[in-house]
């Protein structure tokens, strides 16, 4: 299929971007969406030009480094699929695509689609943990049984890759479901119990500060993230934060 | 010849490790504050490194190329972890973990790395389980096992398709909080360009940062290696886009010896590939063959007919259709170890019988498991005289428990649904058990610097088993490492902090920055992906899962030239000194050539077929691998002197006390 791509390129965070167009032509629609941006950057390259930036790692939807926000959703408009996963197949032939860097203030822009997540980093440092040293006498494994139902759950919201989905999604780019799936995955288990308290409102405070906006229950980011993680997750959270603060 | 001395201590192989503990030097808590550590790559092995390391007091300094420590490639694994917890009472034990892995790796590995590697195998669950690593439950609310290849008990613990993961979130999280206290300062989207000698021993690295492209020197007292494998100089392969040999090779060529480098696993379980434009290639996991039974058709009119659309597969009779893995090992059959089942598929494939238009494929069928599973709980839930359709209905709600998300990843890429038709699968590049050559503390040739998990050589041998990779990632960086690594800094607790403005240093960022502007300057006609591209088919031709002394004489010739054209004629767009994909492609593919003769010339050396390594000339009349134990029963250790076809070659003979060798045989 021929396609024609609208892409932002800006060449650093202090420069000005803008949305260039371009031709691909005879692409395959088992290619994969990177491999899509792959023949259009070796194309830039035999011609001497800029090839496109773009964040991109594992290529099977795990490592969470894939981010673009395709006509107007991110990771585009497949579900439950990172951008990596995306085939061409899901396009026609003569279609234009719209393809942009996540667009928040607490993710800016490094050069054309890639942008700094460090803010994610950030919040998990402020207590996305159980604070357990290395030993090698740590209990044993076993030794507290955890229902099967929690572990699924905490599982569930451990799924969370990290790739800023959830914020790209948001009008008000809030980062509630990423910090709510690390607080709900460690408040589900025994182990993550007896910080729970100091996590919910240390990482919380984290977010506000790196600049994620509020909360307003739409639930696109449920929608668009590629791991499908609940917004029952926000809700246990706010929750948690409620007990928290009440107790503090 | 010169000997390497990899300091296994005294004693029997149960006792080492904790009398080795016990006479090792110690550096005091105090003493720790005064001491660096530089870890480089944030997977299982560097993370763990680097949280045990800072918990323990040093000062830790971490640098991964992603934007984030999290990205590390150890998270896309998904099978399992092992350990020899024998909570399923099947008679496992640290003993029987031991052997399977010395006799999976086709006893090329080190016995008392690998009876350390079991032992503190426990270990790691419960500390895994303690950072609140969901792993999967039983409905007790105990842990749960499934069984791997190559072993005959249930001793991998599993999070769905996803153990790597939850493993490494837990690292990373473990490492989070040591970066929130300021104890790892964490240097994301920095590449390791180089090793900084001083004294000949490794006291720092030049790391470029890759958003402003300038060079920055960090200096260390001791430099930890955890920089994964090298499977990408096979360009198409199960690793990420960005998963390097440069760390490595530039240790390599600073003075570690580079350990059996051509032994490559070729993991059975991969979507097959589609076209030329395809960029890397899926696993699926091995996980999968304890329920799906591997099969092609019996008949190569039924492939003709399968190829062009006539026949499905699911209309195949049972009776025509080669379960050729249950039909050559009746022992173990669809979980043989992963070097015979890739074998397995290649022969068939190469005999005709690929399934698809490439004519590399074989299926993986879970309709019998779906069946047995759905008529198991069609009977716990009381429905009486189900019919074949409600029973499957039940089975792909239990294999959609188990691999839901692998399933789900199938089907986007290949857009077949995976519980109504069978899976396509095929071998491709997945790990290597090559590596850095280590002693028993897990210190290169070069004093000071480790090398910690894949990017190692020392416990899968030649061929690792299924889930034993994690399991090494975080046995090495949570509990070997942290402990040797004190012999060593012992002797540096009055060093004082190294200064980066010596000469070595210098010399070293300077010979980097000559490296990279050579490659912006070239402005040569062809992009640095053709270069990997025709090295990668070189290496899978002819270095791949059927090695001949013709082909690898070949394969060695045919590098040379490619290095030289690629000097000649690479054309690396921009500059330096900004962000620059295309330049860090370049200076990795630039290694991974080199790499890629010395893999070669390591494989034309090892006239012997081993695990992963077949060479078509060492092999029995039933076309199974022949291990040669009176000629090449050691370690190769490859020293640079200057060309790769030069290396020089060192030989650690493995003497084996606790294991008898025999031929493996899974039949």
């Amino acid at each position: 299929m021929n396609l024609t791509l609208k892409i932002w390129r800006q060449k650093n965070t202090a420069a000005k971007g803008e949305m260039k167009t371009y031709k691909v032509a005879d692409i395959s629609e088992d290619m994969s969406f990177l491999e899509m941006m792959d023949v259009l950057n070796e194309e830039l390259i035999t011609k001497g030009e800029d090839p496109v930036a773009f964040d991109h790692d594992c290529r099977e939807g795990i490592c969470g480094m894939c981010s673009m926000y395709i006509n107007g959703e991110p990771h585009g408009p497949d579900r439950g699929i990172t951008t990596c996963q995306l085939h061409m197949r899901k396009f026609k032939d003569g279609d234009t695509i719209h393809i942009e860097p996540w667009r928040a203030n607490a993710f800016p822009v490094l050069k054309d689609l890639v942008v700094d997540r460090s803010s994610f980093d950030r919040i998990i440092q402020a207590g996305g943990y159980i604070s357990v040293n290395t030993s090698g006498n740590s209990q044993d494994a076993n030794a507290i049984p955890i229902p099967k139902e929690n572990a699924d759950l905490a599982f569930d919201a451990a799924t969370c890759i990290g790739c800023g989905a959830c914020v790209a999604a948001c009008k008000n780019a809030s980062a509630m479901l990423f910090v709510s799936a690390k607080v709900s995955q460690l408040s589900l288990l025994p182990q993550g119990q007896v910080e729970a308290k100091d996590r919910v409102l240390n990482m919380i405070q984290q977010m506000d500060d790196e600049g994620f906006g509020n909360c307003t229950n739409t639930g696109a980011c449920a929608i668009e993230c590629p791991k499908e993680i609940s917004l029952d997750n926000i809700a246990r959270m706010n929750r948690e934060f409620l007990s928290a603060s009440i107790s503090k | 010849m010169s000997t390497l001395d990899s300091k296994i201590p005294e004693g029997p192989v149960a006792d080492k490790w904790t009398n080795h503990k016990n006479h090792i030097n110690v550096v005091n808590p105090a003493n720790k504050r005064l001491i660096d550590v530089i870890v480089v790559g944030s997977g299982l092995a560097g993370a763990s490194a680097s949280a045990s390391l800072a918990e323990m007091g040093y000062n830790v300094k971490t640098f991964c190329f992603q934007d984030s420590p999290r990205r590390a490639h150890s998270i896309a694994a998904q099978g399992g972890i092992n350990a020899a917890k024998n909570y399923q009472n099947d008679g496992d034990s640290t003993y029987r973990l031991f052997y399977d892995t010395v006799k999976g790796g086709d006893y090329r590995a080190r016995e008392a790395n690998v009876y350390r590697l079991a032992e503190v195998s426990a270990s790691i669950i419960d500390q895994c389980v303690a950072q609140g690593v969901p792993f999967a439950r039983e409905y007790g609310g105990l842990l749960d096992n499934r069984s791997f290849g190559g072993v005959l008990v249930s001793r991998t613990f599993y999070a769905k398709g996803q153990t790597g993961q939850q493993l490494l979130l837990g690292a990373y999280s473990a490492m989070s909080r040591q970066i929130g206290k300021g104890k790892v300062s964490m240097y994301n989207r920095h590449e390791m360009l180089d090793l900084v000698l001083v004294d000949g021993k490794a006291r720092g690295i030049i790391a470029r940062n890759l958003v402003t492209g300038e060079l920055e020197r960090h200096s260390a007292h001791a430099v930890v290696l955890a920089t994964g494998g090298y499977g990408n100089v096979f360009y198409l392969s199960t690793n990420a886009m960005g998963s390097n040999v440069t760390a490595a090779w530039r240790a390599h060529r600073r003075g570690a010896y580079f350990a059996n480098p051509c032994y490559t696993q070729i993991h059975p379980t991969c979507i097959p590939r589609s076209g030329d434009y395809q960029s890397k290639l899926t696993l699926m996991s091995e996980s999968l063959r304890n329920d799906g039974r591997i099969w092609v058709p019996k008949h190569l009119k039924d492939v003709e007919a399968i190829r062009s659309g006539k026949l499905k597969p699911t209309d195949l009779k049972e009776e025509d259709r080669d379960y050729y893995l249950e039909r050559r090992y009746p022992a173990f059959g669809n979980l043989v170890p992963r070097d015979v089942a890739s074998r397995a598929a290649k022969e068939r494939c190469d005999a005709g019988f690929g399934v698809n238009k490439t004519g590399e494929a074989v299926y993986l069928d879970f309709s019998a498991a779906i069946m047995r599973y759905g008529r198991e709980k069609a009977h716990t839930s009381h429905l009486e005289n189900p019919t074949d359709d409600q029973v499957r209905a039940l089975g792909e709600k239990v294999i959609e428990a188990k691999y839901g998300n692998l399933f789900q990843m199938y089907e986007k890429i290949t857009d077949d649904n995976p519980y109504k038709t069978p899976m396509m699968i095929y071998p491709a590049v997945h790990y290597t058990m090559g590596g850095l050559w280590v002693d028993y503390n897990l210190m290169t040739t070069i004093p000071g610097c480790y090398a910690a998990g894949e990017a190692n050589f020392s416990d899968h041998g030649a061929n690792r088993l299924g889930a034993s990779a994690l399991m090494q990632g975080l046995a090495d960086g949570y509990f070997v490492l942290p402990y040797t690594i004190g012999d060593y800094l012992a002797d540096d607790i009055r060093t004082g902090k190294i200064s980066t403005d010596s000469k070595e240093f210098e010399e070293a960022e300077k010979e980097v920055k000559n490296r990279l502007e050579a490659l912006v300057n070239n402005k040569g006609s062809k992009s640095v992906d053709h270069f990997h591209k025709r090295l990668g088919k070189v290496m899978w031709d002819k270095v791949g899962m059927a090695r001949n002394i013709q082909g690898l004489e070949e394969a060695i010739a045919e590098i040379q030239k490619i290095r030289e054209e690629f000097y000649k004629d690479v054309f690396v767009p921009g500059s330096v000194n900004e962000f620059n994909p295309e330049l860090e492609k370049a200076t990795r593919v630039a290694d991974f050539i080199e790499l890629g003769e010395l893999f070669a010339k390591d494989a034309l050396d090892r006239n012997e077929s081993c695990g992963g390594h077949f060479r078509e000339e060492s092999q029995t009349n039933e076309g199974e691998a022949k291990r040669d134990d009176v000629n090449f029963a050691f370690v190769s250790a490859w020293e640079w002197t200057g060309n790769p076809s030069e290396a020089k070659l060192h030989k650690e003979e493995l003497v084996f006390e606790n294991i008898e060798l025999k031929q493996r045989s899974y039949k």
